[in-house]
Formats: C-alpha cells, sequence, structure tokens
C-alpha cells in the first residue's frame, strides 16, 4: 500500500469515528443511536484493519475482524436487545444539559483533545499517531455522554463510546496491544454490557423507567 | 482582470436562478403527484411583478425602499466575484472567502431591518428569526470554508478551487466531508429550505424569510425574489464548486467558459434537483429545535478546522 492511501485510508477512517461520536451526541432516538454505534465500531474495525496491512501483521488483522464482530455485532445487538423491551424509553428525553449547549461543549472538548494530545503526538510523529487526537476526542465525548445523559441505556451508549475511544487510542499508539490484551479487554467490555444491560432490564422491569435521577430521588 | 468571465458569470447567475427555483418546484410537485406548473413559472412570475405598480406602505422609510436593491446588489456582486465559472479573479482579491460571506451577510441583514421597519408583527417576527438563524450560520460558514482554505495556504476561493481541481484526492479527506455535511446544513438554513424553514408556506406562524419580506409587492417583490434565487444559486455553486471542481475553467478562453457554464449548469442542477427531491421526505424543525441543529453544523465545521490542522 502506497504511503499516501495508507494515510488517506487511515484518516478517512479516523474522521468517520469522530463524526459518529458527534452524531450519538446529536440525536435523540435510541434506535438511531445504536445504529450509528454499529457504523463507529464499523470505522474503527476499517482503522485497524489499514494498520494492519500497512504492518502486514495476520495477528493484527485478526484483532481486526474481532472488533467487526464484537463492535459492530454482538454489542450494538445486545443494546439493541435491551432498548426493544422499553416501549416508554425510546427516546432521551431530557438530557441534563441540552443538545445544543452539549454540542457547543463537544466543539471544546474537541480542541481541549487536540491540545493535550500533541505531547504524545511529538513523541513519535507518524500518519497513525497524528490521529491519535481524534481517539482522544472520542475518549471525552464518551465522558460527557456518560455524565449528562439520564436513561441507562444512554449512558450504556456512552460507555461503549468512551471504550472505542480508549481501543483506537491504543491501536493508534502502539498499532496493535498484542492479542492477547486485546481479547482480554475485549471480553471485559462485553461483560460489563451484559452485565449493565441486564441491569438496565432489571431496573425497567422495577421501576418501570430507566432515568437514572428517579433513582437518586428514591434513596432518600 | 478577466471582464468576459465576470460578465458571463452574472448573466448565467441572474438568468439561471429562477429557472433552478422552478426546476426544484418541479421536481417536488412531480414527486408529490401533481403536474407542476414548468420551470419557466418563477421566471413568469417575475415579469408579473416587475408590470405591476410600486406601492410602499404608510409609514416606512426609505430603508424599506433600498433594501431589495441592496440585497439584489450583494448577491450580483458575489455572481462576478466569486469563482463560479473560472477560477481567474474578476476583480483582484475581492472573491476572498471573507468578503463573499460579508457581502451575502449584508443582504440578509438589509432585508431583516427593512422587515423591522414596516412595523408590523410579522416583519419584526420574521427579521427576528432571521438575525438568529443568520448568528448561528455565519460562524459555520466561515470556519467550514477556512477549514478547506487551510491546506492552501489563501482564504481566496479561486485559490482553493484551483487547489482542488489539480489534486482531487482532496476531496476524500475528513476535512472535506466534515465541511461538505456543515456547508450543505448552512446552505439550507441560509436559503430558508426545509427542515428549517419552508419556502413554499404563508403559515404565519412557522414562516422565517417569507414573513421578513411579507409586506413587499410589485417590482420591490420581483427584486426580493430574484435575490433569494440567486443566493440559492450562489450557495449551491459555491458548495459545488469547493467540492466537486470539474469543468471549472482555469483561463479565460471561450471554449473553457463555455465548459464552465455547462459545468455549473449541470452541478448546480443537480444539487438543486437532489435538495428538493430530500425535501418531499423531510418536515419542518420546531423554531427550538434549529440552533440544534446549526450547533451541529457548527461543531462539522470546528472539526474539519482542527483536522485541517492536526490530521495534514
Amino acid at each position: 500500500m502506497s504511503e499516501s492511501l495508507y494515510t488517506q485510508l487511515l484518516y478517512l477512517a479516523a474522521g468517520a469515528f469522530l463524526l459518529t461520536a458527534v452524531l450519538i451526541l446529536w440525536r435523540r432516538e435510541l434506535a438511531v443511536i445504536v445504529r450509528i454505534l454499529a457504523l463507529q465500531g464499523l470505522a474503527l474495525a476499517v482503522m485497524v484493519a489499514v494498520l494492519a496491512a500497512r504492518e502486514g501483521s495476520v495477528e493484527l488483522w485478526a484483532v481486526a475482524g474481532g472488533i467487526a464482530v464484537l463492535r459492530v455485532g454482538v454489542l450494538p445487538h445486545l443494546v439493541r436487545r435491551a432498548l426493544t423491551g422499553a416501549e416508554a424509553a425510546r427516546r432521551e428525553s431530557a438530557p441534563s444539559v441540552n443538545v445544543a449547549s452539549s454540542l457547543l461543549a463537544a466543539a471544546g472538548l474537541t480542541l481541549l483533545g487536540f491540545a493535550v494530545s500533541q505531547p504524545l503526538v511529538a513523541l513519535a510523529p507518524s500518519p497513525a499517531t497524528q490521529a491519535v487526537p481524534v481517539g482522544v476526542t472520542v475518549v471525552l465525548i464518551g465522558f460527557l455522554v456518560l455524565v449528562t445523559r439520564r436513561r441507562a441505556l444512554s449512558q450504556l451508549v456512552g460507555f461503549l463510546l468512551l471504550d472505542n475511544g480508549i481501543t483506537a487510542v491504543g491501536f493508534l499508539t502502539t498499532a496493535g496491544v498484542g492479542l492477547v490484551v486485546e481479547v482480554g479487554v475485549s471480553l471485559d467490555v462485553l461483560l460489563a454490557v451484559l452485565v449493565l444491560q441486564l441491569l438496565a432490564t432489571r431496573m425497567r422491569e422495577t421501576f418501570g423507567d430507566t432515568d437514572l435521577d428517579e433513582l437518586r430521588e428514591l434513596r432518600d | 482582470m478577466n471582464v468576459a468571465g465576470g460578465v458571463v458569470q452574472a448573466v448565467v447567475v441572474v438568468g439561471g436562478a429562477p429557472l433552478l427555483v422552478g426546476v426544484m418546484r418541479q421536481v417536488r410537485a412531480r414527486l408529490e403527484g401533481r403536474a407542476g406548473p414548468g420551470i419557466g413559472q418563477p421566471w413568469r412570475d417575475l415579469r408579473k411583478l416587475l408590470g405591476k405598480e410600486p406601492i410602499t406602505p404608510r409609514g416606512t422609510t426609505e430603508l424599506f425602499r433600498l433594501a431589495p436593491l441592496v440585497s439584489l446588489a450583494t448577491v450580483l456582486v458575489v455572481a462576478v466575484v466569486a469563482p463560479f465559472v473560472t477560477t481567474v479573479p474578476t476583480v483582484g482579491p475581492a472573491a476572498d472567502l471573507f468578503a463573499v460571506v460579508a457581502l451575502l451577510a449584508l443582504g440578509t441583514v438589509v432585508l431583516a431591518l427593512a422587515g423591522l421597519d414596516t412595523g408590523t408583527a410579522f416583519g419584526g417576527m420574521g427579521a427576528s428569526r432571521e438575525v438568529t438563524i443568520l448568528a448561528l450560520v455565519e460562524p459555520t460558514l466561515l470556519v467550514a470554508i477556512f477549514a478547506l482554505s487551510v491546506r492552501v495556504g489563501s482564504t481566496n476561493l479561486g485559490a482553493i478551487m484551483t487547489a482542488t481541481v489539480e489534486d482531487p484526492a482532496r476531496v476524500i479527506s475528513p476535512v472535506s466531508l466534515l465541511a461538505a455535511v456543515a456547508l450543505v446544513v448552512v446552505t439550507v438554513a441560509e436559503n430558508g429550505r426545509l427542515p428549517v424553514d419552508n419556502p413554499s408556506t404563508h403559515l404565519e406562524l412557522t414562516m422565517v424569510h417569507e414573513a421578513m419580506v411579507l409586506e413587499y409587492a410589485g417590482p420591490d417583490l420581483a427584486l426580493v425574489e430574484l435575490a433569494s434565487a440567486m443566493r440559492l444559486a450562489v450557495f449551491l455553486g459555491l458548495l459545488g464548486n469547493l467540492f466537486l471542481p470539474w469543468g471549472l475553467a482555469t483561463g479565460t478562453d471561450p471554449v473553457a467558459l463555455a465548459v464552465g457554464v455547462l459545468a455549473l449548469v449541470v452541478k448546480v442542477g443537480v444539487l438543486g434537483a437532489l435538495l428538493a427531491a430530500a425535501e418531499v421526505f423531510l418536515a419542518k424543525l420546531r423554531l427550538f429545535r434549529v440552533p440544534e441543529l446549526l450547533a451541529g453544523s457548527f461543531l462539522l465545521s470546528l472539526l474539519a478546522a482542527t483536522a485541517a490542522f492536526f490530521l495534514a
């Protein structure tokens, strides 16, 4: 693969990765958000595949395949299954920060992400590390979704966004953290999502809603 | 100096803009199962309006009478100086990004002032809404085109387009894609198309642009309508040339200009038809949700600008 094609494909995947994170922040319908999450998983898998083609490493190709299966297929499917039972909670009705402000906050976070990852890029400037700020930004946007959304499922999506960001940073900085570590992390995430999905379903069965703010009021 | 190019651009934009509106209405009509009035209808409307006696409401000032002229003049200047058919500048450095955006904003601001000048409830309401949208749209427009200008090192629109013609691979980059999405939203919002505003409605509570120009009649209305059609053509032309600059003439010989005109007509026509077709499937957003859409497009343009600096 030629140098320029590699760079272009990598940055295109990184751009799609960032764009999907912003769209998740933007949209309200949970069903749409889950579909975008699957697209983001695809962008991540493409990014890893481009790195794999560059390195010519079979192990990295296998990891890319694994990421595609896990993040495009399994995780969105699990979230969607938790969604189908909930007729009332189809939309993120009242995020604690309104969407316009959270989009502007995301603009600030993007600049922050690019600013703080400059030392990281300066360590070993290469096309892959140039894209590290995108991963850091997605981590920050994931945090934002996690703290501003009220529905349990939206928070779950925020958690997955965070994890996607961390994975992207990992691959972009080290070109693969080793198959064993990656499999371990992926299983961890899968487990966390399974537990959270179960928790959300239970919550809905008990309280009829998954608004976490209501739960805090119940406790007092 | 390139007088021929400027004249050709002005003629094409003035002559073609009402036809563009006609094509878009016709596409919509056909998709909705109506016969449609034909693509020449906007021109026939303009001719009818121009033949009428000029009337202005009592109590309005000179501003009300001048606004249509200023509005039309600003778009006309943009049509002459910005690169639509050829990248060779007509009037030196006036094809600058900031100059063009400022001219386009001036046209809107003057119409908003005229809306306030009438002193009617609808004029004021329309002006206030239009300015709200304008305040959110202008930064997006500036930042999005600025993102494209970073790699070229010049904010001259002609230079940006020439660079893209020479290196078509630039179009497939995160910067271009993010900026393109932001600019599409800007085009929709600035020209009062669905889902921001409904151009064919006269339902009082929802209209934005139509409310602002409600008091105009006769030749003044013709000027306002022509100016708004030309704005749409100018925005679509910029969109087409920034992201699909093929066919744009880089010289001034007649053959290149003819090819440039043809390419412009095709690009703007296709973009307009796509926009009209998309509108059939869209409902108007609630006014309070519009800032959300525009904040999103601003974020995308900002991402494009950051990506232009860091992913280059």
